[in-house]
């Protein structure tokens, strides 16, 4: 089953400080199977997180399709689809994964992964279950989970914002460069926890920096250069 | 595509405010001749033009704009503490279906307000008697909506005092003795004694010290996720928009000129006003 379907998306931004508009990307087409994950490669600047942020639209985007299988929804064309159908997806179908955590002040990390739970409806007490098993799944020291995120280390911080994202079980997960920041051995638990996720069934859309991160990872790759899918790349060592 | 059923909680239609009598010039649809929202022929100042917007249950709707955008007019109207000069309100409320609100009688407005609406101003001196100890300050709200019980009416005022972290030993002191904070959450408690569907929030954490205003911004997340209350919140500071509200309305000179998830308002903005206003975020 096709889980999301890119047709012919384009989008441009106009700066009106400098009177002009630019092209970001255009004529991006690709579809993603349930369970599957895609890596977008390019350079920097070419358009890749463009592509993320406008299915999770962030950005409002101009061009093209976006079609996600939703199970509120049916098949939903996310371009188009109404602000509060996109924040109901937000909060139950769809997550979004960077390497910077943006979340409520003076909210501890075992209260943000709660939240993101009561906000879909769970009660409390289950809300209280799954948060700590999700932190403990994504190997948060226990130690940390009543403290504020704030003053967390960059791997630390990532693997909270993947426990809020997932811990809500999207069908779709959007990873915008996790591992930007992060030393050799936070990024091999940030494949860890992909692995996880990918292991649960979840579809992915991955940006990354290294190919080599991404081998054995990714089902197949989507080059921004050629516009269009194809197999993992030989890593050359 | 499935359509989501939903129907907003508050709707507002072409509210309009002007101050001065208007002539043939701004009283054209777009009102063209407008010097920002001032008419020059006849000294018209058109405080909010055409503002359309939807409240939805449980949601918090942000309002972002300039100084003298014509949010706080905007959330006046709503309040019933001025009269528009025309549009529509309606509240999905089997009490009150089907009925434009901006033109029901002052009694009725009056019911509206201490039955459905919360209201939270910038300054405590408008929200606030001083002079009354705080515990009496939620009484004559509770009162207002109906409430004759004092055991009652002293119990849900202690509990929303708790709710706002203010101790109960100083709960017979007047709020004129209280911190600006503490002032606020006072303020936010008696808004909140008549249980409202909506509560209305201005500029609430303007002028408070970052660590009070985390306190605040954490308070009303807390009243949304608990009691599911739908608010309408008015700020010109983005980062408090940016960490209560789904979706976000920016105003300029009178009118809603953008509209949309806040994340993309703020990432993504379209207008040029609303560009230069995220450029301009610390």
């Amino acid at each position: 089953m096709v889980m999301l379907e890119v047709k012919e998306f384009g989008k441009r931004f106009t700066s009106h400080h400098l009177n002009t508009t630019r092209k970001a990307v255009e004529g991006i087409s690709f579809s993603l199977e349930q369970g599957g994950f895609i890596g977008i490669v390019g350079k920097s600047g070419s358009g890749k997180s463009t592509i993320l942020k406008s299915i999770y639209r962030t950005y409002l985007p101009d061009e093209g399709e976006i079609w996600f299988d939703s199970e509120r929804f049916g098949r939903i064309n996310l371009l188009k689809a109404e602000e509060r159908q996109v924040i109901w997806l937000r909060k139950h179908e769809i997550g979004y994964v960077s390497q910077f955590l943006n979340v409520m002040p003076r909210t501890t990390a075992r209260e943000l992964v709660e939240q993101a739970l009561l906000g879909m409806g769970e009660s409390p007490e289950a809300a209280t279950i799954k948060a700590e098993q999700s932190l403990r799944h994504f190997d948060l020291d226990e130690r940390l989970w009543d403290t504020f995120p704030n003053t967390f280390s960059g791997g630390e911080k990532l693997r909270l914002n993947i426990a809020i994202a997932t811990v809500k079980k999207p069908r779709l997960l959007l990873l915008d460069e996790p591992t930007a920041s992060l030393d050799y051995q936070s990024k091999l638990k940030v494949r860890e926890v992909i692995e996880k996720l990918k292991a649960d069934g979840t579809t992915l859309v991955g940006i990354f920096h290294d190919l080599e991160f991404m081998e054995g990872l990714c089902d197949c790759v989507y080059d921004m250069n050629e516009k269009a899918l194809r197999g993992m790349p030989e890593v050359q060592r | 595509m499935q359509q989501f059923e939903e129907r907003p909680l508050l709707k507002v239609e072409n509210l309009t405010k002007q101050y001065g009598p208007g002539c043939g010039e701004c009283s054209q649809p777009g009102r063209p001749g407008l010097i920002k929202n001032y008419c020059p022929s006849c000294g018209t100042v058109y405080a909010c033009s055409d503002v359309s917007l939807n409240v939805y249950p449980g949601e918090i709707l942000g309002i972002v704009g300039e100084s003298g955008s014509g949010k706080s007019t905007l959330m006046q109207c709503l309040y019933f503490d001025q009269d528009v000069t025309s549009g529509m309100l309606t509240i999905d409320d089997p009490e009150l279906a089907g009925e434009n609100l901006f033109d029901v009688s002052s009694q009725r407005k009056r019911y509206i307000r201490n039955h459905k609406y919360g209201m939270v101003y910038q300054n405590p001196v408008k929200g606030l008697r001083m002079d009354f100890s705080s515990i009496s300050n939620i009484a004559e709200k509770q009162i207002a909506a109906g409430g004759r019980h004092v055991g009652k009416m002293q119990s849900a005022g202690e509990r929303l005092l708790d709710v706002v972290s203010i101790p109960l030993f100083r709960m017979k002191e007047e709020p004129r003795n209280f911190s600006g904070g503490m002032q606020q959450r006072v303020q936010i408690a008696k808004a909140l004694s008549n249980d409202p569907p909506i509560l209305f929030l201005d500029e609430v954490t303007t002028g408070l010290d970052l660590s009070v205003r985390a306190a605040v911004i954490d308070l009303i997340k807390q009243i949304q996720r608990d009691l599911g209350i739908s608010m309408i919140v008015v700020s010109h500071d983005l980062a408090v928009i940016r960490m209560l509200a789904d979706r976000t309305l920016v105003m300029l000179n009178g009118r809603v000129i953008e509209s949309g998830l806040t994340d993309q308002i703020l990432e993504d903005p379209n207008h040029a006003y609303t560009q230069q206003l995220v450029y301009s975020l610390l």
